[in-house]
């Protein structure tokens, strides 16, 4: 499964649409919402999205997962809107016949979220707020 | 040809809107959307060197050539997961 959405996360149901038969092991991320950034005491995250792209170039980093590692399932779910301290704002699902394979795919997908997907994340503090830029190719990449 | 220009996060804050339509020449390059952008917007100069744009959802270089239709927009260094 491959989902942007607006709720809460099911974990579990996530976990489950990888499991598989021929699977010896299931690796998750789970990306949760911290209380502090910079120093700073957060209150909550809130995402935003550039949907349809979102979707496209996570699944070319899935392709590109199952192209890498001898995988059987990988599922994605990333939330947006507003995420509350210590709630699942990504879940990354993925399972393989052995474990080394699971463990390197997930890393893979986490970190390449990260600098490729166009989703934001904006902190809100006690009175103020700021949008996070996340490291990325800056030269040699894009404009 | 009009352009199209989707906005996110910061820029789309900065300039006050989520979209924004850009007179440009027949076959202009991403670089002239940019220099055309930041002119408009000038607020938009510190970004001028770190945002990346996306052509129909895939990102370009900046001497990608934009055709009238396409789906263009501004991406800020993202931040997901």
């Amino acid at each position: 499964m491959i989902e942007i959405v607006n709720t809460s996360i099911n974990v579990e149901r996530v976990i489950d649409s990888v499991a598989s038969p021929s699977a010896g092991a299931i690796d998750i991320f789970i990306g949760t919402t911290r209380n502090n950034s910079g120093g700073e005491n957060v209150l909550y995250l809130e995402y935003e999205v550039y949907q349809d792209m979102a979707l496209e170039t996570i699944n070319k980093l899935i392709n590109e997962a199952y192209a890498t590692w001898n995988l059987c399932k990988v599922s994605f779910v990333h939330r947006v809107g507003r995420v509350d301290i210590g709630e699942a704002s990504i879940v990354i699902a993925v399972s393989s016949p052995h474990r080394k394979e699971a463990f390197e795919a997930c890393r893979f997908l986490i970190d390449n979220v990260k600098k490729t997907v166009p989703i934001w994340k904006k902190e809100y503090f006690d009175d103020d707020y700021n949008w996070v830029e996340g490291e990325q190719n800056k030269k040699g990449d894009g404009v | 040809m009009m352009i199209t220009v989707k906005l996110f996060a910061i820029i789309r804050d900065k300039v006050g809107s989520d979209s924004v339509k850009i007179e440009l020449p027949e076959c202009a390059s991403v670089a002239v959307l940019l220099e055309t952008l930041i002119l408009t917007y000038p607020q938009l100069t510190d970004w001028k060197e770190v945002v990346r744009i996306a052509v129909n959802r895939e990102y370009v270089d900046k001497n990608h050539i934009m055709k009238p239709g396409d789906e263009v927009a501004v991406i800020p260094p993202v931040s997901g997961g």
